[in-house]
């Protein structure tokens, strides 16, 4: 390598030039971070560390494309092995005292890793250009440049170790052995009969291409979605870890200190935490979350992945590289439309697909929160939301007939040594007559169970789930506040519920409550240890719908299945989308009310779901799932072939009564 | 621009289930819930996109008791300036005429360009508007539907007319104008709005501080008086479903598509 020490000073001029370049730039896009709300990302190392080991090292959610994912996965692997390769390729531009020995296993290695690398490349380029999935859209040409810069580097590092290994080959010397088939090896073949000078010529000509290639790209990815090489270590390790939740108002501001907080929510883009700052870089627009984002499906205007994407070209355009930043304009109304922003159901499809976890919920509820604050809420949900001051329910009834549901079967606690166990009803089912049969099967399975339990009645509010979710926060404090307080004079020693969204607020957005269970877990434990026995069903096809706040958000999956397999002479078959890929039915809570724009209801497409899979009873768990799917069944014009059914109530029609 | 306006706290009838009580004479108020009477609510909120566009202040008042206040508040929270309480014994049981002069009595202890009221009150009868105006010897529009500030102390108002057409005229200010309902989409208050504002001080006018003649007022000065309250029974031709909830829309259904009403 004589002849490259006489570039070595001008290399180690371009790579000081080159990390001058990216350390400016990187630290120009941490700007914006320091500038956001703060965000406790701290805590749990051990557990943030496992989740980098997942979902980083093991590219844990990758496999669930196929055939992107295990593509992604090559090359995740290939550049790992090379990092080390990279920095010894570039400090061999400075001096061949870092040449190393080549020939061990290492090398074998590293170059299949580069050659696999390439391969990938080109097919990833054809696939873009030839059989992109919709879920990419239309912007490729800044991926496809990407992707053929890593393909130039893989090359050109191929053509130096080939050049040379075929130069000295022509001299006698010995020379480099490569592993067969591999890049340098191919190189190595092609080269054999080339002279010597314009080997020379070519081992230079690819090193200064490595060179310019290397640092062009280093400097070029924290422009668009290749930062994430980069960040996706530090968004991964410091990624949500608690499921279910909703952040606070303001990290580090406790609840009885937000009245001084002078503004709520995300209004301009510094009121974003650094966190969520940092996920809008680390977005790789893969797509996923849209694919499976059931607002997206229906034609609503809302997309998780151009959510982000816009917001973070709008970063760039606010905190750009080369000129001084300037303030957030407001975000609502200009970025994001309000529509856009009230179409999320919270069903989290997007944050259990997203590989690199992007959070979405927080950030949806955050932008809530602003236009709350800033009394933009939607119209539709005035009365429900004032009922809720009012009443604790959001259509406006009397407190006083909370309990009629039960007609008097139910036993409501008052304290003082009444029942071990509390049936939280929560608002829909018990005003709601259709649903109020689900809180009526739930207490006679409770009662056939042998267990002593009441309700709250007209101390009950609702659990105010989504209207922490849909941004009213002093108002879910308040109902949180009285429930929180009915509940503790009740003198109940653990709660049982049969809605999802109650269950999912009194376990993760209530504190200090005693243990909470749905009722699917309490039917589970009960069939296994023979306390219910299920009476065989004659016919139908079963499908079971996963409500996004039992499944997804607390991962009770099996339960229900469990419970329904118990069934003698129940066929259930699967619908294509279940378990965490679960379908939302159209959301509950505060979502029934808000009548997005859209092309077609999410509930119509989850019952042609449950058609496709050949099923005609659709069974669920949660009440809102039952009024958005029974709605559906109508409008898709299925009625007289499916049907729905809750958990709680075909538990009940099948139950061995004791007589 | 000064702009007051007058507001009531009425029953929610979205939230009630409204009866009618043993005296025949007043519906049962035990477990009611209230809020502002809808169309002041618009009012408030025109008054407050006005003052956005040309600077100024909103004044919010009403005529009432302790527990009328928390409606001052929401109000305020919307973003009002300031909310005034006029209560005072001698006022219970005055008709639309007696609260018009304890009004007007307000209205004369401060300097207002604009006054407005909502069109009617849930439980009202439309009438205090106009009869303030009255009392003021100001002009007069009702069923208000746009507002548009002029030069010259002139407003351009739109005006709901039968059969859904709009008149267009100009007023002059002072005046007195009568808001309709869907004029603007009235801002959301939230809890933490209420919280906001809920120690600021709202002063309480009584009869003294507002040199109210005590012969307008009141339950004595009162010529109109209420005698009855009924719940209109069941007509010919009005027909009363029954059944479940499916039956019944099954049965409307029909009885639309008998009746020409749907295709």
């Amino acid at each position: 390598m004589f002849w490259l020490v006489r570039g070595s000073d001008l290399f180690l001029f371009l790579h000081l030039l080159g990390l001058f370049c990216f350390a400016y730039i990187v630290a120009r896009r941490l700007a914006p971070l320091l500038r956001a709300q703060r965000d406790f990302r701290f805590d749990r190392p051990l557990a943030r560390l496992g989740r980098l080991l997942q979902f980083w090292l093991a590219q844990w959610r990758h496999p669930r494309y196929r055939f992107a994912g295990a593509l992604h996965i090559l090359i995740f692997a290939g550049f790992l092995l090379l990092a080390s390769r990279a920095f010894a390729v570039l400090a061999m531009g400075i001096s061949d005292r870092f040449a190393g020995h080549p020939g061990g296993l290492y090398d074998a290695v590293r170059d299949y890793a580069s050659t696999v690398v390439f391969l990938c490349m080109g097919i990833a380029i054809v696939r873009r250009l030839a059989f992109a999935p919709a879920r990419y859209g239309r912007r490729s040409a800044d991926a496809i440049f990407l992707l053929a810069l890593i393909g130039i580097l893989m090359a050109a590092d191929g053509i130096f170790e080939g050049s040379h290994a075929a130069f000295h080959a022509r001299q006698g010397t010995t020379a480099e052995l490569f592993p067969p088939l591999s890049l340098p090896w191919a190189f190595e073949l092609a080269f054999s009969s080339a002279p010597l000078a314009a080997l020379v010529n070519l081992h230079l000509g690819a090193y200064l291409t490595h060179e310019v290639t290397f640092f062009f790209l280093l400097c070029y990815r924290p422009f668009g979605i290749q930062f994430h090489v980069e960040t996706s270590l530090f968004s991964i390790y410091f990624a949500k870890l608690d499921r279910g939740t909703v952040k606070p108002v303001r990290w580090g501001v406790a609840d009885e200190q937000l009245d001084a907080v002078p503004s709520f929510g995300v209004k301009k883009i510094e009121d974003f935490t650094w966190k969520h700052l940092l996920d809008f870089y680390s977005c790789a627009d893969c797509g996923r979350c849209a694919d499976q984002c059931p607002a997206n499906a229906v034609g609503r205007p809302l997309s998780p992945r151009a959510l982000t994407i816009k917001t973070r070209d709008y970063l760039f355009r606010h905190y750009p590289v080369f000129s001084p930043s300037s303030d957030g304009v407001p975000l609502a109304g200009g970025l994001y439309s309000e529509d856009e922003i009230w179409s999320c159901t919270t069903c989290g499809a997007c944050e259990a697909e997203c590989p690199l976890l992007v959070e979405y919920i927080d950030k949806i509820v955050d932008l809530r929160r602003g236009l709350v604050d800033d009394g933009k809420a939607p119209k539709p949900l005035h009365k429900p939301l004032k009922s809720l001051e009012s009443r604790g329910n959001p259509f406006g009834k009397m407190e006083k007939k909370r309990a009629d549901w039960a007609q008097g079967a139910v036993k409501i606690l008052n304290g003082g040594g009444g029942a071990d166990t509390l049936y939280f009803v929560d608002s829909i089912t018990s005003y709601d007559d259709r649903i109020q049969s689900i809180g009526r099967a739930t207490a006679r399975i409770l009662d056939s169970l042998g267990e002593e339990f009441g309700i709250l009645g007209a101390k009950e509010r609702d659990s105010g789930h989504d209207v922490r979710r849909f941004g009213e926060e002093m108002l879910f404090q308040a109902l949180r506040g009285h429930n929180t307080e009915a509940i503790r004079s009740s003198g109940a020693r653990r709660i049982v519920t049969a809605d999802p969204h109650a269950y999912n607020a009194l376990k993760h957005d209530y504190r200090d409550m005693p243990p909470v269970e749905h009722v699917s877990e309490v039917v589970a434990r009960a069939v296994r240890t023979s306390k219910i026995r299920l009476n065989a069903v004659e016919n139908g096809v079963y499908s079971y719908h996963d409500p996004c706040y039992l499944g997804r958000h607390n991962g009770i999956y099996d339960d229900p299945r469990d419970v329904l397999d118990s069934i003698p002479g129940l066929r259930r078959v699967e619908m294509k989308r279940c378990r965490d890929r679960s379908f939302c039915c159209g959301g509950g809570g505060l979502a029934l009310f808000y009548e997005a724009k859209e092309e077609q209801r999410m509930g119509v497409r989850r019952v042609r779901m449950a058609a496709d899979a050949g099923s005609s009873v659709i069974v669920t768990a949660c009440p809102f799932c039952m009024v958005n799917i029974e709605d559906a069944i109508k409008v898709a014009g299925l009625e007289g072939q499916m049907t729905a059914i809750d958990l709680a109530e075909l538990v009940d029609r099948q139950m061995v009564k004791a007589s | 621009m000064e702009i007051l306006v007058c507001i009531k706290r009425v029953p929610d009838t979205s939230e009630n289930e409204i009866q009618i009580d043993g005296s025949g004479t007043d519906i049962a108020r035990d477990d009611l819930v209230y809020s502002v009477n809808e169309p002041d609510n618009y009012a408030v909120e025109e008054a407050l996109q006005i003052v956005a566009r040309t600077g100024g202040n909103v004044t919010v008042v009403t005529v009432g008791g302790e527990e009328d206040e928390e409606i001052l508040r929401r109000e305020m929270a919307m973003g009002a300036t300031r909310g005034v309480m006029i209560s005072d014994d001698s006022f219970q049981g005055s008709d639309g005429r007696g609260i018009a002069a304890i009004l007007k009595a307000f209205v004369q202890t401060g300097h207002y360009d604009l006054i407005l009221t909502g069109v009617q009150a849930d439980d009202g009868s439309a009438q205090v508007g106009g009869m303030l105006a009255a009392l003021l010897d100001y002009p007069f529009a009702s069923l208000v539907t746009s507002i548009e500030v002029l030069e010259g102390r002139k407003l351009k108002i739109g005006r709901e007319i039968e059969g859904g057409s709009r008149e267009i005229n100009a007023i002059d200010l002072p005046c007195v104008l009568s808001i309709q309902t869907g004029i603007n989409e009235p801002r959301y208050v939230g809890m933490r709005g209420i919280r906001q504002v809920a120690s600021v001080p709202i002063p309480t006018l009584g009869a003294a501080d507002l040199g109210v003649e005590p012969e307008l007022v009141g339950a004595i000065a009162a010529k109109v008086k209420r005698t009855g309250y009924f719940v209109p029974p069941a007509g010919k031709g009005a027909e009363i479903l029954a059944g479940s909830r499916e039956e019944v829309v099954n049965k409307l259904m029909d009885l639309l598509k008998a009746k020409g009403g749907l295709n």
